[in-house]
């Protein structure tokens, strides 16, 4: 008995509609997020991610009315990240039936906004999400945000923590060159990630089918898992299909 | 007749629970106000955030003493859920606010040192549970899957008679506590799927 790793769905939204992107380009139209959400509940999933990933970039509030639908389908603990600015704003999305409020763009820009929502909402609620691309196999990570499109100079693991310390209870790495390419996640930077920050930690990126993510949660456990195009896509077409399995 | 009261007291995951209730046929209304309590059978306090900030909402609300007189005076069950849970204690070491003192302990932050590695706080994520006297709040519950867990401060009961089932996280801390009508789960049971909707029903005593 102990505490087990969790695998994650990570749902992107844009305009209202789920979709799949690679190297967080090329986004491709993947279905309803009510109807997905309905399907992954009744398949009693670990969590769930849900980024809008054009409201921040557009700097536009969170869709409110689509939020409070998807908490109403959903029975697993949600994560809702895009657009929030304000402890206010990551209060208002905890009332509608959200568990955690992730920030990134906003975290780079201003890093208070971590305290003042651990102050907030607690900081179990808190999470900073870091889209980080390599350069090279052997090259250091840079961190990006407005999927990415902006560079900043900043060591993500440096970053990590001080997010944690300033109250963020988890922190997930999203990584932008292995997005979409179903390959297996980043695990030497993984591995990093696990040894540098104390909190709960969630990687994205790469998960292409379930040996991926026992490699992950086998050394890095518990973690949580991160998975996209495996829960959304079947086969080498990549036709749409909604499936999970933590087994 | 059951009918569910959850107190909307301005902390808390209020649309969850009513979107659970909702959809198993659970009776239940959301009250705010100190004249819209008596009509439930049973009443659901959740609860999210820090300690005091948590208790002073609830003591603003102006709910506490219609409350106090439901569970009390007239014996009413309660359910406390993760910091709805803490506030049935006495005190809590993240604070220096009072809480309602009614199952007798003290919330105390979970002890790190005895986790070999990170993650550390909060405890997060799905963690098994452990019954320690077979209370039928648990009929029916897949133990070994647990439920949601999201806290980095437990419900440590005085009388370890009163914890109904313990999670281990480091130590074998209490999850679910109980003095007669009076319940309190650390964990998330509208946030635990089937598990979770078993658990709500058994303390509503519905189907």
């Amino acid at each position: 008995m102990m505490l087990r790793s969790r695998v994650t769905p990570v749902l992107l939204l844009q305009e209202n509609g789920l979709i799949k992107t690679q190297k967080f380009e090329n986004p491709k139209y993947v279905g309803d997020p009510i109807n997905a959400v309905k399907i992954f509940s009744e398949k009693e999933v670990d969590e769930l991610i849900l980024l809008d990933i054009d409201a921040s970039a557009m700097m536009r509030k969170p869709n409110f009315d689509l939020l409070r639908e998807v908490a109403a389908e959903s029975r697993m603990p949600l994560c809702y990240g895009g657009g929030i600015c304000s402890a206010e704003m990551a209060a208002q999305i905890i009332a509608l039936g959200y568990e955690k409020i992730s920030i990134s763009h906003a975290a780079l820009e201003r890093p208070e906004l971590v305290r003042e929502m651990a102050d907030r909402v607690g900081r179990q609620s808190v999470v900073v999400t870091i889209d980080v691309k390599s350069e090279g196999a052997l090259g250091p990570h840079q961190v990006y945000s407005r999927n990415a499109k902006l560079s900043h100079h900043v060591d993500p693991l440096a970053f990590a923590v001080k997010c944690t310390e300033l109250g963020a209870g988890e922190i997930v790495i999203n990584s932008i060159d292995r997005d979409g390419m179903m390959q297996g996640y980043d695990l030497d930077f993984a591995r990093k990630a696990r040894a540098a920050i104390t909190t709960p930690i969630t990687i994205v990126g790469g998960a292409g089918s379930l040996a991926d993510v026992h490699a992950l949660t086998g050394e890095l456990g518990p973690v949580g898992a991160g998975v996209g195009s495996l829960f959304v896509f079947k086969g080498k077409y990549r036709a749409v299909l909604i499936s999970y399995a933590r087994h | 007749m059951k009918m569910l009261c959850v107190i909307d007291y301005g902390s808390g995951n209020i649309a969850a629970i009513a979107n659970i209730c909702e959809r198993e046929r659970i009776p239940y209304y959301i009250a705010s106000q100190p004249t819209r309590l008596a009509a439930a059978s049973h009443y659901l306090l959740p609860g999210v955030g820090a300690f005091d900030p948590t208790v002073a909402t609830l003591e603003k609300s102006g709910i506490l003493a219609a409350l106090h007189n439901e569970v009390m005076s007239n014996e009413k069950p309660i359910l406390g859920i993760c910091v709805g849970m803490h506030l049935l204690a006495d005190a809590c070491d993240e604070g220096v606010s009072s809480g309602l003192g009614w199952i007798p302990g003290h919330v105390t932050q979970i002890d790190i040192s005895k986790l070999n590695r990170p993650p550390y706080l909060p405890h997060m994520g799905w963690n098994s549970v452990h019954s320690t006297n077979d209370d039928p709040l648990l009929q029916g519950v897949d133990l070994e899957r647990g439920f949601y867990f999201l806290h980095s401060y437990f419900f440590n009961a005085r009388d370890p008679k009163q914890v109904v089932a313990e999670v281990n996280y480091g130590d074998a801390l209490p999850c679910i506590v109980r003095k007669g009508h009076i319940v309190g789960a650390q964990f998330h049971p509208e946030k635990s799927h089937s598990n979770g909707i078993r658990f709500l029903k058994n303390f509503v005593g519905t189907p």
